[in-house]
């Protein structure tokens, strides 16, 4: 079982890698589809022989959500805004691979340095959700598009929900259901406002969104 | 320190340019032609070791120097690499830093002979060689390092004699993302698709091809023969660690490694055969990505 975890983590690893040196929109939006199904698979595996109804299901419509419904917003959202394929990074596919080793790094050493009060299913776990969470920060503070950011902030959530994953065997069902909904509002909110973005000002490039202020 | 057997340095010796016949031939079936015969690399050695050499007034003796260096290197770090469950002919602690180390002996001896020339054509096949080794060799080295970590041992070897199915069985990932990091290594190092097309000569996009444009005669077989060792070095160390059965019968070993030899032989004509060339520009990405495979693998 443990084979299997620890797999599922380094694949979620290389799905952080995928986001970060892919250059096609479609490419980094199949990263973070490929990291929901993942997650509901992890979220099945951690529990190990304690399954429960509940304790597959929810794992399983959070992947539906996370790995079709959402990507399929974003792809229409992309379609729709007619946006350039490509992602159009601040700093280069390099550097952002750098600073993924560098994020990989900084989580290796915080997973160690944690000392959490429960045991876990892996000792990778801890140090893949950081590591997701991190990747999903860059991936916001160094892309131009509106669309890149709503794939970091999904990122980011990815990460809460492996560690969730790795602490928390059983939150309340109602709290889950309500990150999921929470997380399918946001995107689809999102999805709506970089329509309007684009078809409002030609382009969704958050840099230039800075001349949206009051004082016009 | 003489150990093991003298076999996989004679069968590397022998079978190297029937590697390089497989993947033409692969390409060739996948494109839908008939291919050359499966000795032709041995007949086009033949062939090129019959003619004389044409040296230019403007080179010196390393341009002379050059293809000798560069075989005898890799002839010397195939002395230490493992093949088949049959050791090496030597093999002692941290041999895999002198592999690594004979073949960039042999590269910067070709790249000086390449610079000899005093072309500018050459002068940037040599620029993109080293930028692109500078980075395949840290995958490498933490490749082997990933795998000297996961059995304890710091000779080649022994090392590949250690990973077995049980291995496998228990340490899955890592071996898996090693193997990927190497793959990638052996592609670039070996000028293959996606890295560098070894059968383009006059495109400005080729790499090795054309630091090696003046070398003619004997010095080109050298060159071409070297290349053929090179890949089959690399391809021996990656069917270690993807194809490790030891079943105690030497000649079953042997067969199968030699069967997987051939099958990574066609999947690498496959690769070819389906990929297109990435930008000279993406190509540094793709060399990162097997640091970070690497690197990801020794840290787990």
């Amino acid at each position: 079982m443990s084979q299997l975890i620890n797999s599922i983590l380094i694949l979620l690893v290389l799905t952080g890698f995928m986001l970060l040196s892919s250059s096609r929109l479609a490419a980094c939006i199949r990263a973070i589809a490929i990291q929901g199904v993942l997650l509901g698979i992890l979220a099945i595996a951690v529990q190990g022989r304690q399954l429960s109804m509940a304790g597959v299901l929810l794992p399983l419509s959070s992947a539906m959500v996370k790995g079709f419904v959402l990507p399929w917003m974003l792809l229409r959202a992309m379609r729709e805004a007619d946006t350039v394929r490509e992602v159009e990074p601040l700093i280069s596919y390099n550097l952002s691979i750098i600073a993924g080793t560098a994020a990989l790094g900084l989580s290796l050493w915080l997973g160690h340095r944690l000392q959490l009060s429960s045991q876990l299913a892996s000792s990778l776990l801890v140090p893949a959700a950081f590591f997701t969470s991190l990747v999903g920060m860059i991936v916001i503070a160094s892309r131009r598009k509106a669309l890149t950011q709503v794939l970091g902030y999904l990122a980011l959530e990815n990460g809460v929900y492996a560690f969730g994953a790795a602490v928390a065997l059983r939150l309340p069902i109602l709290v889950e259901l309500g990150i999921l909904l929470d997380v399918f509002v946001g995107v689809f909110v999102m999805g709506i406002a970089i329509f309007h973005i684009s078809r409002e000002f030609n382009h969704i490039d958050a840099d230039k969104l800075q001349a949206l202020t009051d004082r016009l | 320190m003489l150990s093991g057997s003298i076999l996989p340095l004679i069968l590397a010796v022998m079978l190297a340019p029937l590697m390089q016949a497989v993947i033409t031939r692969t390409k060739s079936v996948m494109a839908g032609r008939v291919g050359q015969p499966l000795l032709q690399p041995y007949w086009d050695l033949l062939k090129l070791l019959r003619k004389g050499a044409v040296y230019s007034n403007t080179t010196t003796w390393i341009f002379q120097m050059g293809p000798a260096v560069g075989l005898a290197s890799v002839i010397l770090a195939m002395a230490l690499v493992p093949f088949g469950g049959l050791s090496a002919p030597f093999a002692f602690s941290g041999d895999f830093v002198l592999i690594a180390y004979l073949m960039g002996l042999g590269r910067f001896f070709t790249v000086l002979a390449a610079l000899d020339t005093g072309s500018s054509f050459e002068g940037m096949g040599a620029s993109r060689e080293v930028t692109f080794s500078a980075l395949a060799e840290p995958a490498l080295f933490l490749g082997l390092a990933a795998l000297a970590r996961q059995t304890g041992l710091l000779s080649l070897s022994p090392v590949l004699a250690a990973i077995s199915t049980v291995t496998w069985m228990h340490a899955a990932p890592i071996l898996s993302l090693t193997l990927a990091g190497l793959i990638i290594v052996f592609l670039a190092e070996n000028a293959r698709i996606p890295v560098d097309d070894p059968t383009t000569h006059l495109e400005l996009t080729m790499i090795h091809e054309v630091m090696v444009l003046d070398h003619s005669g004997p010095d080109f077989a050298m060159i071409q023969y070297g290349a053929a060792l090179k890949m089959w070095l690399f391809a021996a160390i990656i069917i270690g660690v993807a194809a490790p059965w030891h079943l105690g019968n030497r000649l079953i070993d042997l067969g199968a490694a030699l069967g997987a030899m051939l099958v990574l032989g066609i999947a690498a004509g496959i690769i070819e055969s389906s990929m297109a060339r990435l930008r000279l520009l993406r190509v540094p990405q793709l060399l990162l990505v097997a640091i970070v495979l690497s690197a990801l693998a020794l840290a787990l």
